[in-house]
């Protein structure tokens, strides 16, 4: 609490505001606060966000184990004469590799089996594994150059997430957190959704820092909803307690803290008993967010049928729609399951499979309801997957290694040059040709569409001035509207 | 992450504001300003990142952190500061500058400068400029007592001198002292992390003595909660943990290092001492057992596992992590910045970073986890007395059965010639070659695998590879005897790697090998009991042997990825097992170790020869010994009785053979205690690598070569001679370091007031902040290490407690806001949060459930169902289960720590995840807590467990027993008016409860300790949420 006065202090000094009269009128401005006798609003940071932002909210699809670019979004049709052959040194770079490849005598060829077609007026390429995607291809900006800078999971998906192989940073929704605040009074600013994927069956697992606040107040992190049990931990009553019983329990703990708070006159006190009252609206709204009995069956049958199964992503899909709606400023969905070192055409079939309707169904969801304007969709991986085959190489099976050089993201929603296909890599889709878009730049761009400028979202820790995109960062212009 | 956030409270806003108002600092306008206290902070912020220490950012050729070249004309001519002359200095011209392109910080560096700033740098250059080094790194002198007009200061303790002087001039009144019973547990809690008995808080109520609260301090300081109260920070100092991080995250085992930390503390070992052993404990000449666990400090890293690591890349970020800790540790700066360039604000170079890593890069280990549910090297061993006791007595056991085995060798003649005739008759049963293929009728995969014969009565893998099949072969078994099983596995070109396993690399992971014989005339079926298993070849760490025992997560593997050749095995049983007619055998293979590593193809064959006579080529029965046993005993040559003797005591039962046995037995029963002895993962010198400064960090990128050696910035001289870890945990500890000791004061001061004498308790370098009572600091740090009682840390923290300062009443004072919003003066005392740790620890005392037990092997309480499971499928720690017993009450520091997936109630209340060293923990106020303290198990079942104490100590009235509820939850009783609020709340709640009995019953189920009885559960469960009710109080969650 007292870091944050002081990085929030420290920001006072540091932004282009002039210290004073500036921050005061916008601390008072906003009407009602003055009034106010107890504490509400976990608000913006003075000055934020920077400019009018073309995204209220995100919900970010993260398909965790790195999707394979060249079975899914770029194709590269010449390869089909090149089935087996060696990747040429020219193309290799004496690149490093992991070492579970890194030994391989050979780097065959292996060219995607799957049928790729153009969609939409945009002539967008897709395969054949996304119909549902694909029909509403006009809705994405495809990225087809996203640089990282790790070749193994756990740093890749950490940069990806952080802006840094190491652990310890804030995790993107920590920074809007901080950043933008919440606008919802009954449910976190900041949400995560987990599911297992059906295409591998040892997922890569996830973290508890990939949604952490790292140096910023603990009280930013993620909140992961749980799949099983009580969503957010804690949520219900013990057994035995109902809620008479509960509303008498709070009722007397707010009458002693405020006697208390007489004595000792300090705000914490006060703080404390409006925590306790957001905990026991959140009793409420938590259960009604997640009933979806209400849902007209059209709508559930837009998701698929997995949309019954909880923990799905499917159903986690539907849910981001409700947090959305909720103005739930970030809804973060792991998808697992993208990891086929072996056995690729059966494993991303199957991940296809748990998320192509329902990630269509979201968009689609989203425009009816008009919200797709201010939200901002993103989908992809930590990396993307080598051209080469992993281990042997048949007419209907080969498995990829990791790939950091290049890979294909999307982006959907709010702000975004919808139907643009951009960024062109190499005929082996392994070095990037035109307008690389390194993880730094898509966190940037990401921080612009919801009115930030990135450098100048900093925090003071251990003397010096952090940020999600370090030192690095360019807003990239050509997937903006 | 929720809406009403505490900070935004309209109180604190106005601080804020106020802060932002009046000036940055509590400066008073008439003192002469410091450079250190007032401009520097200004210049570090605004100006060093282009004008500082990294020469590589340099813009201008001008430095503004040192006074050389900021007097002296720069790269334009001017020079940018002219003592006593603000005209004339350039530095003033660019900062109130018109022109967008010659102002001061550039538009665009997101960096800017007040008004006010600028009007203390000019009085400063007014003043004369005068630089002065950053304050951190000057040692510290001890300074004089300043003067205190209310008091006389040899009435006062040193730091009420500091503390009240400055009050004095700011003219804030101080508070009182706190009342005795707010004194108690305030002290308790921070000396002890739980608050004091009602006995407690009344025998110290009685004390009328002058010496009472000393003795209070003393008795506190000697418990052993004391050690574990100081070990707590020390664990997110270290990133202590029970598990490896990273991808896997499997366990390790570094609980002993734990236990030396928490005896250290309490048998005060000096913090030099405590400093060293650490760092360098290993080094020490004749180290102790003790000295080399110490040790396990920096070997508290994460380590990565991760399939496909460069191994290298993941030693060099091992060391990164040992200098980045113990630099924030110990020095309070931030070393990280360095590791890829020179550091922008402190006088820290890329090769002073290089330099020190050098220090910790000879430890002998590869950068990568050694294997799952083990420690990775170097490693030592930590037995227990009982331990260390048992393995000398089966030390004694085995030399007498060795000598038993000698006086049976004697007579071994004689055992031979009354065996012969029986064994020439059976050897006639036994032609034929030693492996006879099994004939399934059965093969099938369990996890929906395709079997298919071929044609040389191998089974070949395809389609679906599930991530753990089970191969299952039934076949007919000839009636005779059973000793073993050959499994023979070949490459395909259909499998990937066209090697020998399904993993997409080829290889495959064989966990265990079960065989059962069966008969429709048996009841039970016959287990084959595999006691020795050999391979034609086992992958390094995957050997053969693995599939012997009951661990799924290990087995036998081939090197698949690299080696495509037949590969066999054999698995023998301990002596013969009687096959009856029409029997069957089933055998099944299974892969739990690591998904997907299942067999591609295979062949099985048994044998029914004496285990010792069958090899693994298939050898038959050596023709020579037929041949001897053919001839007369007479006969035979010394070398022929020699070579009967051999086989003769390798596979006949006899009196020689059992004491062949015994002494097997008992020293396999050793290994096992020796293989149960826990150890530690320790520093320890191999030899010397060298050094070299990474290039942007990058652990292949290599520039110059370096050797350890100390910043330069710190001593000048280069070491005569080479340096290591020992000369820098001395260096760190030297009277002359001016980092350590005021490092570990403002640590001491952040714990017993809540914030730092320097706020920024992280980073002491020139990004600090100036320290509020720089004086004070010094005064400490000064004492701390040269004083009485050099790096005394119990003295120390006596002083502390000691002081009317620490000791004044936390109620706040009027009259002080505006000048002082943040009570940094102290003009009152602060009241904060308790921890994570505290919180639980507290329930669980006040209920009585608390058991106390110093260190061991982690435990593992109440946690919610799926938190190690939703995200992951790797490393053994999954599948959660709590303890059954007194583990779900041990101290919270005890419990087990997964760091990808930590205890989530832990890290509700701002833990940190321990990936990393973390000095400062953040202190939120979120409704997440109250649904942990109102909801989480724990809580609930403490809160009936006070209930039954307020029943059955409270006496008969229940405004007692509700008095007694309130002292065990706040030390103090309560007022007519919150007797009042309770009272009514009980009646309140048991009326409800008797109409709803069906709920009393569960209030008082929660929880797996057992309810009283001898209660009626109506009132039980009153009492109970009477009891939930103290427990959620702000005053029980805050110490104040």
């Amino acid at each position: 609490m007292i870091q944050d006065e002081l990085n929030r202090r420290l920001f006072l000094r540091n932004s282009s505001l002039s210290v004073g009269t500036a921050a005061l009128a916008t601390l008072l401005a906003s009407p009602g606060r003055a009034n106010e006798v107890t504490p509400t609003g976990h608000v913006a940071l003075p000055g934020f966000p920077n400019f009018t932002p073309k995204a209220k909210r995100i919900i970010y699809l993260f398909q965790s184990g790195a999707p394979s670019q060249m079975d899914l979004f770029d194709p590269k049709p010449m390869l089909e004469s090149r089935r087996g052959e060696n990747l040429p040194e020219s193309i290799r770079q004496g690149q490093r590799l992991t070492t579970m490849t890194s030994g391989q005598a050979n780097f065959p060829v292996a060219p995607t089996i799957f049928k790729f077609a153009q969609h939409g007026q945009s002539g967008m390429w897709m395969s054949e594994l996304l119909p549902n995607m694909a029909s509403i291809a006009d809705e994405f900006c495809m990225i087809r150059t996203v640089k990282t800078e790790a070749i193994n999971h756990d740093p890749a998906i950490t940069f990806s997430q952080t802006g840094s192989q190491l652990a310890g940073r804030p995790s993107i929704g920590s920074w809007l957190s901080y950043g933008l605040g919440s606008e919802n009074q009954d449910l976190p600013a900041y949400v995560v959704l987990t599911s297992f994927g059906s295409g591998r069956p040892d997922d890569q697992p996830l973290y508890d820092r990939l949604w952490g606040a790292g140096f910023l107040p603990s009280k930013h992190q993620g909140v992961k909803f749980r799949n099983k049990g009580d969503a957010v931990l804690y949520l219900s009553n013990p057994p035995g307690i109902d809620s008479v019983s509960r509303r008498g329990t709070l009722d007397r703990i707010a009458a002693l803290n405020r006697q208390h708070y007489d004595q000792v006159g300090d705000p914490e006190i006060q703080t404390r008993i409006a925590q306790y009252e957001m905990a026991f609206r959140m009793q409420t709204s938590v259960p009604e967010l997640l009933n979806v009995s209400n849902e007209p069956q059209s709508v559930l049958d837009m998701y698929g049928p997995d949309v019954k199964r909880p923990g799905s992503y499917a159903a986690n899909c539907l849910l981001a729609r409700r947090l959305a709606e909720r103005d739930v400023r970030f809804v973060q969905l792991f998808h697992m399951g993208w990891d086929h070192h072996g056995g690729l055409p059966a494993a991303i079939r199957g991940q296809c499979r748990d998320t192509d309707q329902a990630t269509a169904a979201l968009i689609k969801d989203l425009k009816q309801r008009d919200l797709l304007k201010d939200t901002l969709i993103i989908w992809g991986g930590e990396f993307g997957r080598t051209i080469y085959s992993q281990g042997g190489i048949t007419a209907t099976d080969y498995g990829r290694d990791h790939h950091p050089r290049c890979y294909t993201m999307l982006l959907a929603g709010a702000g975004v040059k919808a139907g643009t296909t951009y960024g062109e890599t190499d005929d082996y889709c392994y070095n990037t040709v035109r307008d690389p878009v390194h993880v730094h730049d898509l966190n940037a761009t990401i921080l612009h569409l919801l009115g930030i400028e990135h450098t100048k979202l900093t925090y003071r820790y251990q003397g010096r001035d952090f940020r999600l995109t370090d030192i690095h960062g360019e807003v990239i212009k050509g997937l903006l509207v | 992450m929720f809406s009403p956030y505490s900070e935004s409270s309209m109180t604190r806003r106005l601080f804020l504001v106020l802060l932002a108002l009046l000036s940055d600092r509590l400066v008073n306008a008439a003192d002469r300003l410091s450079f250190n206290r007032d401009i520097r902070p200004i210049l570090s912020d605004a100006c060093f990142q282009c004008h500082g220490p990294d020469d590589k950012q340099r813009k201008a050729g001008l430095r503004l952190d040192e006074k050389e070249s900021a007097l002296k004309p720069a790269e334009s001519g001017a020079a940018a500061i002219s003592p006593g002359n603000v005209e004339t200095s350039e530095l003033i011209k660019r900062l109130i500058s018109d022109d967008d392109n010659l102002r001061m910080p550039p538009q665009g560096s997101g960096k800017t400068i007040s008004p006010k700033q600028i009007e203390l740098i000019k009085q400063w250059i007014t003043e004369g400029a005068e630089y002065q080094g950053h304050w951190a790194f000057i040692p510290p002198v001890r300074p004089e007592l300043p003067k205190v007009a209310s008091a006389k200061p040899e009435t006062l303790n040193p730091i009420d001198v500091f503390i009240r002087s400055r009050l004095e001039r700011e003219g804030i009144a101080h508070a009182p002292e706190a009342d005795k019973t707010t004194l108690i547990r305030r002290v308790s809690l921070d000396l002890t992390g739980l608050p004091p008995t009602p006995g407690e808080v009344d025998d110290f109520l009685k004390d009328r003595s002058p010496y009472a609260y000393e003795q209070v301090v003393d008795r506190l300081l000697k418990s052993p909660r004391y050690g574990e109260r100081m070990a707590q920070q020390w664990l997110d100092f270290a990133r202590y943990a029970d598990s490896n991080g990273f991808q896997v995250d499997s366990s390790r085992y570094q609980w002993p290092w734990r236990d030396w930390v928490i005896n250290a503390f309490n048998d005060n070992l000096p913090f030099d001492q405590f400093t060293i052993e650490q760092l360098a404990g290993d080094l020490l000449p004749n180290a102790t057992r003790a000295q080399i666990v110490a040790t396990g400090f920096n070997r508290n890293h994460r380590l990565n596992g991760e399939g496909g690591i460069i191994a290298e890349e993941w030693r060099v970020e091992t060391v990164i992590d040992r200098v980045e800790t113990t630099g924030m540790t110990w020095l309070g700066l931030t070393l990280n910045c360095c590791r890829c360039h020179d550091h922008k604000y402190d006088p820290i170079t890329q090769r002073d970073f290089y330099q020190l890593f050098a220090f910790f890069n000879n430890v002998p280990e590869s950068g990568t986890l050694q294997g799952e549910s083990k420690n990775t090297d170097p490693v030592v061993a930590v037995p227990s007395d009982e331990q260390a006791l048992l393995i000398a007595k089966l030390d004694r056991e085995i030399k007498m059965a060795e000598t038993r085995i000698a006086d049976e060798t004697k007579k071994l003649p004689e055992y031979i010639a009354a065996w012969e005739p029986s064994f020439k008759a059976k050897l006639a049963d036994n032609r034929g070659t030693v492996w006879s293929p099994l004939q399934p009728t059965e093969v099938k995969s369990e996890a929906g695998a395709t079997l298919t014969k071929l044609a040389d009565g191998t089974y070949l893998a395809s389609g679906e590879n599930p991530a753990h099949d089970t191969y299952t072969i039934v076949a007919r078994l000839p009636a005779g005897s059973f000793t073993g099983l050959l499994l023979e596995c070949f490459p395909d070109e259909s499998l990937p790697n066209k090697s020998l396993g399904r993993y997409p690399n080829g290889n495959f992971v064989l966990s265990r090998v079960e065989a059962d014989v069966t008969t429709p005339g048996l009841a039970e079926s016959l287990k084959a009991k595999f006691v020795k298993a050999e391979a034609t070849y086992s992958q390094k760490g995957w050997e053969i042997g693995l599939v012997l025992d009951d661990v799924p997560s290990n087995g036998w593997a081939v090197d698949g990825p690299s080696r495509r050749e037949a590969t066999s095995a054999m698995f023998l049983i301990d002596g013969t097992m009687t096959v009856p007619e029409n029997a069957t055998i089933t055998v099944r293979l299974k892969h739990d170790a690591l998904g997907q590593h299942n067999i591609g193809r295979f062949r099985l064959s048994f044998t029914s020869l004496p285990p010792s006579t069958v090899k693994l080529d298939g050898a038959k029965f050596p023709e020579a010994l037929k041949t001897i046993l053919e001839l007369a005993a007479k006969d035979r040559s010394a070398a022929q009785n020699a070579e009967l003797e051999t086989f003769f005591k390798a596979n006949v039962d006899s009196p020689l053979k059992q004491a062949d046995v015994a002494l097997a037995n008992l020293k396999k029963q050793q290994a096992s205690v020796i293989a149960s002895v826990p150890n530690v993962m320790v520093m320890q010198e191999g030899p010397l690598r060298e050094g070299f400064v990474l290039i942007r960090g990058e652990y292949d990128k290599r520039g110059d070569k370096v050797i350890a050696n100390l910043p330069s910035v710190f001593s000048s001289r280069p070491p005569d001679k080479p340096l290591n870890r020992l000369d820098l945990a001395r260096w760190i500890v030297d009277p002359s370091n001016p980092l350590t000791g005021r490092v570990w004061m403002n640590r001491l001061w952040e714990k017993f007031f809540g914030t730092g004498l320097v706020k920024t308790s992280e980073n002491l370098g020139s990004q600090s902040e100036f320290p509020s009572h720089p004086e004070l600091l010094d005064w400490l740090a000064v004492e701390f290490t040269q004083g009485a009682k050099p790096w005394d840390m119990k003295s120390i923290q006596k002083l502390i407690v000691m002081s009317a300062t620490y000791r004044q009443s936390s109620h706040r004072v009027r009259g002080g806001e505006n000048s002082d919003p943040e009570n940094r003066l102290l003009a009152y005392g602060p009241r904060f949060r308790l921890s994570a740790e505290m919180l639980r620890d507290q329930a669980l005392f006040a209920s009585g459930l608390l058991v106390e037990k110093l260190g061991g092997p982690s435990v593992r309480p109440y946690m919610p169902d799926g938190v190690w499971d939703e995200t992951s499928r790797y490393g053994d720690l999954r599948g959660y289960k709590h303890d059954i017993n007194e583990g779900l009450y041990r101290r919270t520091m005890y419990t087990i720590w997964k760091r990808t997936a930590a205890p989530p109630s832990m890290l509700l209340f701002d833990a940190p995840n321990r990936e990393i060293c973390t000095v400062k923990r953040s202190r939120t106020n979120t409704p997440l807590q109250a649904l942990t303290l109102l909801n989480e198990v724990t809580y609930v079942e403490a809160a009936r467990k006070l209930a039954e104490r307020m029943l059955l100590e409270g006496g008969a009235s229940p405004k007692d027993r509700l008095s007694l509820g309130f002292r065990w939850a706040t030390s103090r009783r309560p007022t007519e008016s919150e007797l009042a609020v309770l009272t009514e709340g009980l009646n309140q709640d048991f009326s409800h409860m008797k109409t709803h009995p069906e709920l009393a019953k569960q209030i008082v189920s929660n929880g797996e300790s057992k309810a009283n009885l001898s209660f009626d559960a109506d009132e039980l469960a009153a009492y109970a949420l009477t009891a939930n009710v103290l427990l959620n109080l702000d005053e029980v969650v805050t110490r104040e």
